[in-house]
């Protein structure tokens, strides 16, 4: 098994943020049972403004981990700031993780920007340009993401 | 604290074999290949332990070769009939589907240079046919290598019928025996083998020390130059401390292989009894033709590494064939080879015990699980799906 830093272990220990909002502005699933992590990400916006997020991920410790993470930075964050989340802000969060674990923050980052997206489709406003062109791929196991 | 379910991936070293190791290496520290008498007596000392093990498997002790454990065992086994077959134009190998990768590798391998390799099934129920093997050998088959007992699930083969049909055809038959010797009868006699491959440290003996038996009728090839230990075919001054550890813990466990036995299955019908209350929970394997000791189970929705970080933060060692713990993106090629969806498959949990865990031991598990794996549960959206009755 891989060695996890203390923040991972702290992480997948106590998430934070775990949970489902029913009335979310916007819901963002990545990742495939197939390949072993699923992360759904959900969004509450108010003002361009992350005002609340929950996850639910069925994974390993670092899917679990990095979920949990990726909600601590984005929260009380500005849709513009959160654009600019990336999966290594994640990882460097956590103080590191294992290389074969990496795509776990990439899906991390994917879960957010595809709630984004879903949040951007719902209310019929304009995507920024950084979601213009977003595509779920990020599994770097190149598996399929929809099967 | 320490609750050790995970003896298939190793055991802890038994103090009478610690002791006889540790006495070896201390007092019978001559080179058997030397002249003098400290030489002599550790010769001696190896001889005696070469001949315990050849008396437990029933054959002689020229059959028995010392090796670093059961993937050299094994590679040993595969590489010497492969080469021999080709000699005669046979390079056809006859396995099942969910070996251990020292057998899947090695073949995986030979095939790149080569040979055919036909993998058998091995049906939902992690048992290989014998109606199978006997009709995947061909006239230029030259070895067929099934394992004794499956190291995830302990599903237990049809080795004797296998070997029989193998000796009707001619055909060298090798099995990776890793799993069962020392935790249920072997006896190469009895089961028509060719070749088999063991390891000590899963019987309580130290890590690194193994055997290959080959019968005297089948050719083995040399494995490593050098001086003529093992006969001439695998040089290197002898592991004597090992060696003899290996013997020492080969004849404590099948001295009480039928007590030990008994403990075993009664600790694990109880664990599959329990466990199998927890919702869209299986047990994995033909629970009849099954080693004592080992339980595999999937429970629907969670994710094998994580629950195993949670049963270890409990004290708990388990393990498990999720693809996170494997290394890769599959899930354990074991469970997809009964039929398991990948999903299923990464919820795995592998426990394994011997006689020396308790039933207090088990207990505690089995009140330790359920509510981890409801809490990973609750936070799973492939449960959330599975709860609502959708895929």
């Amino acid at each position: 098994m891989p060695a996890y830093s203390k923040a991972v272990m702290d992480h997948f220990e106590n998430p934070r943020n775990v949970g489902r909002i029913e009335d979310a502005d916007g819901i963002g699933e990545v990742g495939n049972a197939r390949c072993g992590d699923i992360m759904k990400m959900y969004l509450k916006i108010d003002d361009d403004v992350i005002t609340d997020v929950k996850f639910n991920t069925f994974g390993c410790g670092a899917a679990i981990a990095t979920s949990s993470m990726a909600t601590e930075l984005i929260k009380g964050k500005t849709i513009d700031e959160v654009l600019t989340l990336t999966n290594k802000a994640v990882v460097e969060a956590l103080d590191g993780l294992p290389p074969l674990k990496v795509h776990c923050s990439v899906l991390a980052e994917e879960a957010v920007k595809s709630a984004l997206v879903d949040y951007y489709n719902k209310s019929g406003r304009a995507k920024p340009k950084a979601l213009e062109d977003f595509k779920v791929n990020g599994d770097a196991h190149d598996a399929p993401t929809n099967s | 604290m320490n609750i050790y379910f995970d003896n298939a991936a190793t055991t802890v070293c038994g103090d009478t074999v610690a002791n006889a190791v540790f006495t070896a290496m201390k007092e019978v520290y001559g080179n058997p290949s030397s002249v003098h008498s400290l030489g002599q007596k550790a010769a001696l000392a190896l001889d005696r332990a070469r001949s315990d093990v050849a008396k437990l498997l029933n054959c002689e002790a020229k059959e028995i070769y010392f090796t670093s454990g059961g993937t050299e065992s094994d590679n040993w086994a595969i590489r010497s009939a492969a080469l021999t077959g080709a000699l005669k134009g046979k390079k056809h190998v006859v396995s099942s589907k969910f070996e251990h990768h020292a057998v899947l590798h090695t073949l995986n391998r030979l095939e790149k240079e080569g040979y055919e390799i036909t993998l058998l099934d091995v049906y939902s129920d992690g048992i290989v046919r014998p109606e199978d093997a006997e009709r995947a050998i061909r006239d230029d088959t030259a070895l067929v290598t099934i394992m004794y007992a499956n190291n995830e699930i302990g599903t237990i083969q049809p080795i004797a019928e296998i070997g029989s049909i193998c000796r009707r055809k001619g055909v060298p038959f090798h099995t990776d025996a890793v799993q069962a010797v020392g935790h249920i009868p072997v006896d190469v006699k009895a089961d028509n083998v060719d070749m088999l491959s063991l390891s000590a440290h899963k019987f309580n003996g130290p890590k690194g020390v193994g055997v290959l038996y080959a019968r005297q009728r089948v050719p083995l090839n040399i494995f490593m130059e050098g001086g003529a230990q093992e006969r001439g075919r695998r040089g290197g001054t002898e592991n004597v401390a090992g060696n003899i550890g290996l013997a020492t813990a080969l004849t404590e466990a099948v001295e009480n292989l039928e007590a030990n036995a008994a403990k075993t299955i009664a600790i694990r019908e109880k664990l599959v009894k329990e466990l199998l209350k927890i919702p869209k929970s299986r047990y994995n394997g033909d629970p009849e033709k099954h080693l004592p000791g080992v339980a595999n189970f999937c429970f629907e929705g969670i994710e094998g590494e994580s629950l195993l970080l949670k049963l270890d933060a409990a004290g708990i060692c388990a393990s498990s064939g999720s693809a996170c713990t494997s290394g890769s993106l599959d899930p354990s090629h074991v469970l997809l080879a009964i039929g398991l969806s990948h999903e299923i498959a990464h919820g795995s949990l592998r426990l394994s015990f011997n006689e020396q865990n308790t039933f207090e031991e088990a207990d505690f598990i089995i009140k330790t699980l359920p509510p981890i794996i409801e809490k990973l549960r609750s936070m799973s959206p492939v449960w959330e799906r599975i709860q609502k009755g959708g895929k």
